[in-house]
């Protein structure tokens, strides 16, 4: 058999195997897949990009006129005058509220649920209670504060002017509603939590605790701050409990503490979304209502993504932390 | 390691006693189970006295399900003992209750006898942490925390209160490990940037900075390269001067390389349930095991009949 014989064979085989690699069946499938997916990523961002297109012009002209006067004065009557300090200090109590009572209770029931409780019927149903609590419509919510936190407890500061309606009370609501999603989001990333990790640390003879704060914590810090975090913005997000909790709602507050005065948690209070709901029923073109609109809602913008930020930020620094 | 007592003419530490030695000992039920004298040994059996694991009669249970059945084996001070056998077979399952490391698996229920150094390691008063700082575990897939080399090593010691000496013990550890020369200039590099070989070393470092009497190892090989499977092994035979190991192996040549008594287990199916429990089959010295073993499963397995 000659060379020419075997080039020849061998020449067939390349063009054979060439026809089969090449003439595969496409996949339709994929690319449909892809922009399906896209679509969705772009319908979102078209929304956000909408948000800002209508908020941001005019939230800015109204911004740069009046500068800090307009985060430092209380709500006015007219669209000139009117600021949103009242709204700012509510809005911030609410976060300390969110972050000095759901972010450690909500914390450490995660971590009872997965580390400490028994795989038994009653903790089933108490997990699946969780869950659907973080499905409650806040309205639910804000019925729920008004008859624990502003009936029973007298809004903590039992026989002051506002019939318990305080900021105070107002914070613990919003507290209460972000705890299932700070307890739900902190067990899921305490279960992603490899067990081997666990194993290495009792394997060299440490306590459960110690597996647990050396070890567990850490692991699950970047899963649960952004969690926790996401769940701060939507407490600071929120109106609708805020309006049955007896939030200050078209009206200037009386006589008010500064902003980081305790006092004041014991008074009346209003919150960012409640001012902006306020605004918005004011008419479009009277006046500068729309432009100031637009700035409260551009203000609360920023804060909730300042949340978002930070959230991140952390996250990837556990991460490095992490290896 | 706290614990500084030392028994005369031997360099391990004190085996942990319990209160005062009795005659009975109390398994995980609670029932009182009077102590056998030792079982009349078996020709291949070591004497039970200087054993450093006594197992009689043991049975592993998750809930309902019984994944081991009666083991009975001794395992000796100094030694390297391995434990083989095909996938279910209960292998691990058996290494895990010499550390109680079955403990933290819910439902995990151990009957028998599992007696270290002539205490019931399940006696109620037993301290499951103490237990596993004088045991020690490898793993088998390489589990450094995600900290610096030199926070993984001294980790054991730093929860056992040691404050002094880190230094020496973290430098001592990983040249028992023999991992000193390829990190001592990087200690304070994360462990996680280390290639799978070192991570497992590093464990191995970790598991000895405590001072710990036994190593477990769980198929501590089985996610290496031949070259880092082989510095293991070497590692080894080094450890078992100061240590007792007891290693699970997937691998019949490994069992055979590094161990001077293999246990082999295998899994049989009930004939009424079909539930396949473990069982040990033989325990001998290796070379018995591999040249000449008593019962024909062991003989149908290493001859790569089944399993």
């Amino acid at each position: 058999m000659g060379a020419s014989t075997i080039s020849v064979g061998a020449d067939r085989a390349r063009r054979d195997v060439e026809a089969q690699l090449t003439t595969a069946r496409r996949d339709w499938k994929g690319p449909l897949f892809v922009g399906a997916l896209l679509f969705g990523l772009l319908l979102a961002g078209f929304f956000l990009l909408a948000v800002l297109w209508t908020v941001v012009p005019d939230g800015l002209s109204v911004l740069s006129d009046r500068g800090l006067d307009f985060l430092s004065q209380p709500q006015w009557s007219r669209a000139a005058e009117y600021g949103i300090f009242d709204g700012l200090r509510g809005t911030f109590w609410i976060g300390v509220f969110v972050i000095v009572f759901a972010f450690p209770l909500g914390i450490g029931a995660a971590i009872y649920l997965e580390e400490y409780a028994e795989d038994n019927a009653l903790n089933r149903f108490i997990q699946l209670n969780i869950r659907n609590l973080a499905g409650v419509p806040s309205v639910v919510y804000g019925i729920l504060g008004f008859s624990i936190y502003v009936s029973f407890f007298g809004g903590f500061f039992p026989g002051d002017r506002f019939g318990g309606e305080t900021t105070a009370a107002a914070g613990a609501t919003l507290a209460t509603l972000v705890l299932p999603i700070v307890i739900i989001t902190s067990a899921e990333a305490i279960r992603a939590v490899p067990q081997g990790l666990r194993e290495a640390g009792y394997g060299i003879g440490a306590t459960k605790s110690e597996v647990i704060r050396h070890h567990v914590l850490p692991y699950a810090a970047p899963g649960i701050l952004t969690g926790t975090l996401l769940s701060l913005a939507r407490a600071m997000g929120e109106a609708a409990p805020l309006i049955i909790i007896g939030g200050v709602f078209g009206g200037s507050l009386g006589p008010k503490s500064g902003f980081f005065d305790l006092k004041q948690l014991g008074e009346e209070f209003t919150a960012m979304p409640l001012l902006i709901t306020q605004l918005a029923k004011n008419p479009a073109n009277v006046s500068t209502w729309r432009e100031t609109t637009a700035a409260a809602i551009l203000v609360l913008l920023v804060i909730v993504v300042l949340a978002n930020l930070a959230a991140i930020l952390l996250r990837n620094r556990f991460e490095k932390k992490r290896g | 390691m706290s614990e500084t007592t030392t028994e005369a003419g031997s360099t391990s530490p004190a085996p942990i006693t319990v209160g005062s030695t009795e005659t009975s000992s109390i398994d995980l039920r609670g029932t009182v189970t009077e102590t056998e004298p030792p079982a009349t040994a078996t020709p291949s059996t070591p004497d039970v006295a200087q054993a450093v694991f006594n197992v009689e009669d043991l049975r592993v249970y998750y809930g309902d399900f019984r994944a081991v059945n009666d083991v009975n084996l001794q395992v000796l001070e100094h030694e390297i003992t391995a434990m083989i056998g095909p996938s279910g077979c209960g292998k691990s399952t058996v290494l895990r209750c010499f550390n109680r490391m079955n403990d933290l698996i819910t439902g995990a229920r151990v009957e028998g006898k599992l007696h270290y150094h002539s205490v019931d390691l399940y006696d109620p008063a037993v301290d499951a942490v103490e237990v596993r700082r004088r045991i020690g575990m490898v793993f088998q897939k390489p589990n450094p925390f995600p900290k610096s080399i030199y926070d993984n090593v001294a980790y054991g010691p730093r929860v056992a209160g040691t404050k002094k000496g880190l230094d020496e013990i973290v430098e001592k550890s990983l040249r028992g490990a023999a991992l000193w020369d390829e990190v001592k200039d990087r200690l304070k590099d994360s462990a996680m940037g280390m290639s799978g070989g070192q991570q497992q070393r590093l464990c191995i470092a970790r598991a000895i900075a405590v001072n710990p009497d036994v190593l477990l190892m769980d198929e501590p090989c089985s996610a290496l390269d031949p070259i880092a499977t082989a510095l293991i092994e070497e590692l080894m035979e080094e450890l078992k001067q100061d240590y007792t190991i007891i290693i699970v192996t997937h691998n019949m040549q490994q069992a055979a390389r590094v161990s001077d008594r293999t246990a082999f287990f295998t899994a049989e199916a009930d004939e009424h349930t079909g539930q396949r429990t473990g069982l040990l089959v033989e325990y001998a010295p290796t070379d018995t095991i591999f040249t000449n073993p008593a019962d024909e499963r062991t003989e149908n397995y290493i001859t790569g009949r089944f399993g």
